[in-house]
């Protein structure tokens, strides 16, 4: 593999494969399953819009497309005070490490959205500016395709972030 | 395998590298130590995008300013050298991702002129429409993301309100909602769906109110004319040397817009005006895009009563230039057209041929280089396009407006205060996009 | 005045001047572009005071190798010219046109970031767009477009530049 790719702290599991795994009794506590609930109650994102993408995420977050429905209409500027990362935009390889200085300044439990194709995989730009990928600097959770990905889109990669909090172990 | 950049010896990356230079004394080398330097950005809430200031304070004071850009530079200038001309439209779209449309018309009309054709009139006349609508919600970002930067929360949510229903026109009429790519070279793709009319109806009926709306909130609030009038004042003087060009320009005076002094597209044949103030101020440039708003609307309610009594073809006939999409939502429920499928199967070689020589290699476009500017939301908007002959560009520039408005930020900001960089930078309106390409 | 007017106007003084396209493009010397501007900015009747955008072309097989591209336009007439200067490879410096037009300076910035073209005069000639760090010029012609190889399920996609489309 020409590129090295971060695996991902939060190990992805698809929605069938959670259902598999509630039904199979996983050790989930009761009070495992409090903080998974609580943590996905209202996770406060962290502004980190950089381009088109970052339209459809105010788009998602005003009026017609509600994120406060989730608690979530709240953008932190603050990365300390912020628990989602939704990487919205193409990261250039100037913008690379302030990327990862963002994401590092973030205090845990802390999770990323990469939105659109740009943040998930390079997007059209396959070239020398862009980061191809944003997995390659921080760990993604939730991958949402899409140039730019409609606010439908987004709610639902914000969902499944939502599903896969509430049923992941807290603490590792 | 090409070569990538952890091929190359680089030095470890330094954010605060070579740009602080000019802020030591020159005697000593350190930094000053009266004053006190802060960076602002690129991860900030206000500065509409990733762009970074280093700022020098004595107090709350600026002292200096010195912008930072390319913290968004995708290189689609570069990119679009390897691809169709076609393919162009899709890259060079997300310049100005708040404007998408009129990088594509920019672009378009550069094309077209270096092949020589004339687009039919029923497409420069959706053409305008599509692009006043656009200015519309160009102007509705910029105002509610500087209302919301501000504190004036309540306008972010009702300039995004609208600009979901005008979204929602351009859904329907080109399928995307952002980065349309619907103008390409020879006319637009497709014609107006049969449910456009009505909405466009609707939306032309809507939108005065609300932004009477939008004036009843802002125009006379103590809060909002304390934090704008007198903010970030710049001349028409000083806007001619820097090149400031569009509504900052406007504000301060001049009267220049394209649409008027190099019409395009048949801009001559509207009915509009060129709104202008003379202060040149925050506050003013806010009234010019309010002002300018409802000048878009005058010109979309024209372009609507134009397209009833002008049917024809949207794309140019020619099948060595046009892109040849008629798509209409057949029986199988994809948007092949029956009749067109028919006719490059079963009816005509040629077409066929000619349908995959379009799609596979694209037009080639003869020898030239031309430059098209066109009235952006932003500015001034021009593309250089250089061909060598061949079915690729050879060079694109896209000059930005935002690129040479954000030249103007030191003048705006040094000698104020912190908090008069924010109503400064959002009454600029860059769009980091078309800054760094 | 017309455009043909204009062009006639310009080659009283800088005789390579060539129309199409509705367009009219003049050629100068790159010891002479000061002057030239100069030149254009005063005389009565072209009056070409502003400068909407400042670039560069790459030929790597041509001489020159280089062409500096100034889109003028004139507010007043409304008229645009473009001049042209030619850089060759060997020597790779133009004069800066900041004492002119402060509007140049950040353009000038960028075409000497993505082309590696040394403006002499330039008051902050630093890379803008790119990282200051970066090695090379991208826009030139000889430098690749870069980005990663595109791996698929069992396939495998080679970049842009060496897939070989016609």
């Amino acid at each position: 593999m020409p590129v090295e790719r971060y695996e991902g702290v939060h190990l992805g599991t698809t929605p069938e494969e959670i259902e598999d795994d509630v039904e199979r009794g996983v050790l989930l506590t009761t009070l495992d399953r409090a903080i998974g609930w609580a943590r996905k109650q209202s996770m406060w994102p962290a502004t980190f819009g950089l381009a088109c993408c970052a339209i459809e995420m105010m788009a998602t977050g005003a009026g017609q497309y509600d994120l406060s429905r989730w608690g979530m209409e709240v953008f932190r500027a603050s990365p300390r005070q912020a628990d989602l990362m939704i990487v919205s935009g193409r990261v250039s390889q100037k913008m690379a490490p302030a990327l990862r200085r963002i994401y590092d300044q973030m205090a845990d439990p802390k999770w990323v959205i990469a939105m659109g194709v740009c943040a998930s995989a390079g997007g059209m730009f396959t070239n020398y500016a862009v980061v191809q990928g944003v997995d390659t600097i921080v760990p993604v959770d939730v991958y949402v395709p899409g140039c730019p990905p409609r606010p439908e889109m987004l709610m639902y990669g914000i969902l499944t972030l939502q599903k896969k909090v509430r049923t992941e172990e807290p603490f590792k | 395998m090409s070569r990538s950049r952890q091929d190359l010896p680089v030095a470890p990356f330094d954010p605060a590298g070579d740009v602080t230079e000019d802020f030591r004394d020159p005697a000593t080398g350190d930094f000053r130590q009266e004053t006190m330097i802060i960076n602002m950005g690129p991860q900030h809430p206000s500065t509409h995008g990733v762009l970074r200031l280093l700022l020098e304070l004595d107090g709350e004071t600026i002292i200096r300013c010195k912008p930072v850009i390319g913290y968004l530079h995708t290189g689609i200038e570069k990119n679009t050298e390897y691809r169709s001309w076609v393919q162009g439209v899709t890259f060079v779209t997300r310049a100005d991702y708040v404007a998408p449309f009129f990088n594509e018309l920019a672009y378009c009309m550069a094309v077209e002129r270096l092949l020589g054709v004339e687009v039919p009139e029923r497409a420069r006349i959706i053409r305008v429409l599509v692009c006043e609508l656009n200015r519309v919600t160009s102007h509705l970002v910029a105002i509610a993301t500087g209302g919301l930067e501000l504190g004036a929360v309540s306008m972010m949510l009702y300039g995004l309100r609208e600009r979901e229903i005008i979204m929602d026109l351009f859904e329907s009429i080109t399928g995307l909602r952002m980065n349309h790519a619907y103008i390409r070279p020879g006319g637009v793709v497709m014609d107006l769906p049969e449910e456009a009319p009505r909405k466009l109806r609707d939306l032309l009926d809507i939108l005065p109110g609300r932004i009477d709306e939008y004036e009843t909130l802002l125009n006379d609030n103590p809060i909002w004319r304390e934090r704008n009038a007198g903010v970030a004042v710049l001349s028409a003087e000083r806007c001619m040397e820097l090149g400031v060009t569009g509504p900052p320009l406007r504000s301060a005076g001049v009267a220049l817009d394209l649409r008027k002094d190099e019409p395009y597209c048949g801009y001559e044949t509207y009915d509009f005006d060129v709104i202008t103030r003379t202060e040149g101020d925050a506050y003013a440039r806010y009234r010019v895009r309010i002002d300018e708003m409802r000048e878009s609307l005058k010109i979309a309610e024209q372009a609507f009563a134009r397209l009833a009594d002008m049917p024809g073809p949207v794309m140019i006939e020619d099948p060595k230039v046009g892109w040849q999409s008629k798509l209409s939502v057949g029986p199988d429920g994809i948007g092949n057209d029956p009749a067109y499928l028919d006719h490059i199967m079963e009816e005509s070689m040629e077409a066929l041929i000619h349908h995959f020589k379009m799609v596979t290699q694209g037009v080639s476009v003869p020898n030239g280089e031309v430059y098209v500017p066109v009235e952006a939301p932003r500015g001034e908007l021009g593309m250089y396009v250089v061909s060598d002959g061949r079915n690729r560009p050879y060079r694109v520039k896209i000059r930005d407006p935002s690129f040479v408005n954000l030249q103007a930020v030191p003048d705006l900001v040094e000698g104020g205060l912190i908090a008069d960089i924010i109503p400064a930078i959002s009454s600029i309106d860059p769009v980091m996009g078309g800054v760094d390409r | 005045m017309s455009l043909a007017e204009l062009a006639a106007a310009v080659a009283t003084r800088f005789p390579d001047v060539v129309v199409t396209r509705e367009e009219a493009t003049v050629v100068v010397d790159r010891a002479e572009v000061l002057d030239a501007l100069a030149w254009l900015r005063d005389e009565p009747g072209v009056q070409l005071d502003a400068l909407s955008s400042l670039t560069a072309t790459h030929w790597p097989d041509r001489d020159p190798a280089f062409w500096v591209v100034y889109e003028l336009r004139s507010t007043a007439l409304t008229q645009r010219l473009r001049l042209k200067v030619g850089v060759p490879d060997a020597d790779q410096h133009v004069p800066s046109v900041t004492p002119l037009f402060p509007t140049a300076n950040w353009h000038e910035r960028e075409t000497f970031d993505l082309f590696g073209l040394v403006f002499d005069g330039h008051p902050d000639l630093t890379r803008i767009v790119l990282p200051a760090d970066w090695p090379d010029h991208p826009l030139r012609k000889d430098a690749p477009l870069g980005g990663v190889p595109t791996w698929f399920h069992g396939a495998f996609m080679p970049p842009i530049d060496e897939r070989g489309m016609a």
